[in-house]
């Protein structure tokens, strides 16, 4: 491998002069406090909007959406989950699956929807 | 000669668990990370479960309080969110030092995930008595019964991480961790940021959507 190869390797991912990534393309210490800042910002955007009048069709899907937005980020890159085995992943994903998947039906059958 | 195979391979399985290597296995991967993925995948439903029975719970409310900005404390309850989210960060820096071999790092960052796991579940505590203070019991209507089911049992996982974490804490002080057995510090850290995802979804559906 050419010096200028490597060179690229291993400063892939590189955001403002530090490293976020080192060689084996694994998260850094600075790339993880950049994610706790991006995960702090979303939890004080989160905590506003709840304070902000709008109608709960427009309320609901976004607080839901900075709340999967968390929900990734910690299992992306605090567990690990976007560098280990697709396994891991599968295992996780077909854990929330069935769980969402089971009682979605359970709250669909009790009506829970029309309380919303 | 076969003996004398046999004899290598031995001393090389004690050596590998003198270092703290991982075994090799029939699936070519950890089989106490595989364990731990299956059992948090099992997690899911039983939050899954408590979540669900809290929202189908939430307007029966009986005699006593219900859900409401008013009677959450959001300020509050978003200071102790914060704090677990720190305790993530901690915890995933704590690995980092782990795998790095740097000792004293990890015993700070350890103990750090560990107090501020603490700090979140002595809120939780205080946020239990002003609400029993009150009105809202255990038993006072089948939404409180939801909900102290549902936050209590995080609380629980919480109270059991912080005994994980102190349990690794006390290894490294023992010597007993070095860079062969990261793992173990990665596999609290996987439990322990489960809770964190799992107070992210709670925080969002019963505060902040109340």
């Amino acid at each position: 491998m050419s010096e200028e190869t490597l060179t690229a390797e291993t400063t892939k991912g590189v955001s403002g002069g530090r490293p976020t990534h080192d060689e084996h393309g694994h998260i850094t210490d600075f790339g993880y406090v950049k994610i706790f800042v991006i995960l702090a910002v979303i939890t004080a955007v989160e905590v506003v909007w709840s304070y902000v009048n709008v109608p709960s069709y427009v309320f609901i899907p976004i607080l839901f959406l900075m709340m999967l937005v968390k929900f990734y980020l910690v299992a992306a890159e605090f567990m690990h989950l976007k560098y280990d085995i697709k396994l891991f992943s599968m295992l996780f994903v077909t854990g929330l699956v069935l769980a969402g998947g089971v009682y979605l039906i359970f709250l669909s059958a009790s009506q829970i929807w029309q309380s919303f | 000669m076969a003996e004398a195979v046999l004899d290598h391979a031995d001393a090389h399985d004690a050596h590998d668990a003198h270092e703290g290597h991982v075994h090799k296995t029939n699936t070519g991967m950890s089989n106490n990370k595989l364990a731990m993925w299956v059992f948090l995948g099992s997690e899911c439903l039983l939050f899954g479960g408590l979540i669900s029975t809290y929202l189908l719970y939430r307007h029966n409310i009986q005699d006593g309080p219900g859900p409401s900005e008013e009677f959450f404390d959001i300020p509050f309850t978003s200071a102790s969110s914060f704090v677990l989210l720190m305790s993530s960060l901690t915890m995933v820096l704590a690995h980092s030092a782990a795998e790095r071999g740097d000792q004293k790092r990890l015993k700070i960052w350890l103990l750090s995930t560990a107090l501020l796991g603490s700090v979140f579940v002595s809120g939780q505590i205080y946020e239990f008595t002003v609400f029993v203070r009150e009105g809202l019991g255990w038993s006072t209507s089948p939404f409180s019964s939801a909900f102290y089911a549902l936050t209590g049992f995080h609380g629980v996982h919480v109270t059991i991480g912080i005994i994980m974490l102190l349990s690794t804490f006390i290894s490294t002080l023992r010597g007993r961790m070095h860079p062969g057995n990261a793992e173990t510090v990665e596999i609290v850290g996987l439990y322990w940021h489960f809770v964190d995802i799992v107070w992210v979804f709670i925080f969002t559906v019963i505060y902040l959507a109340a």
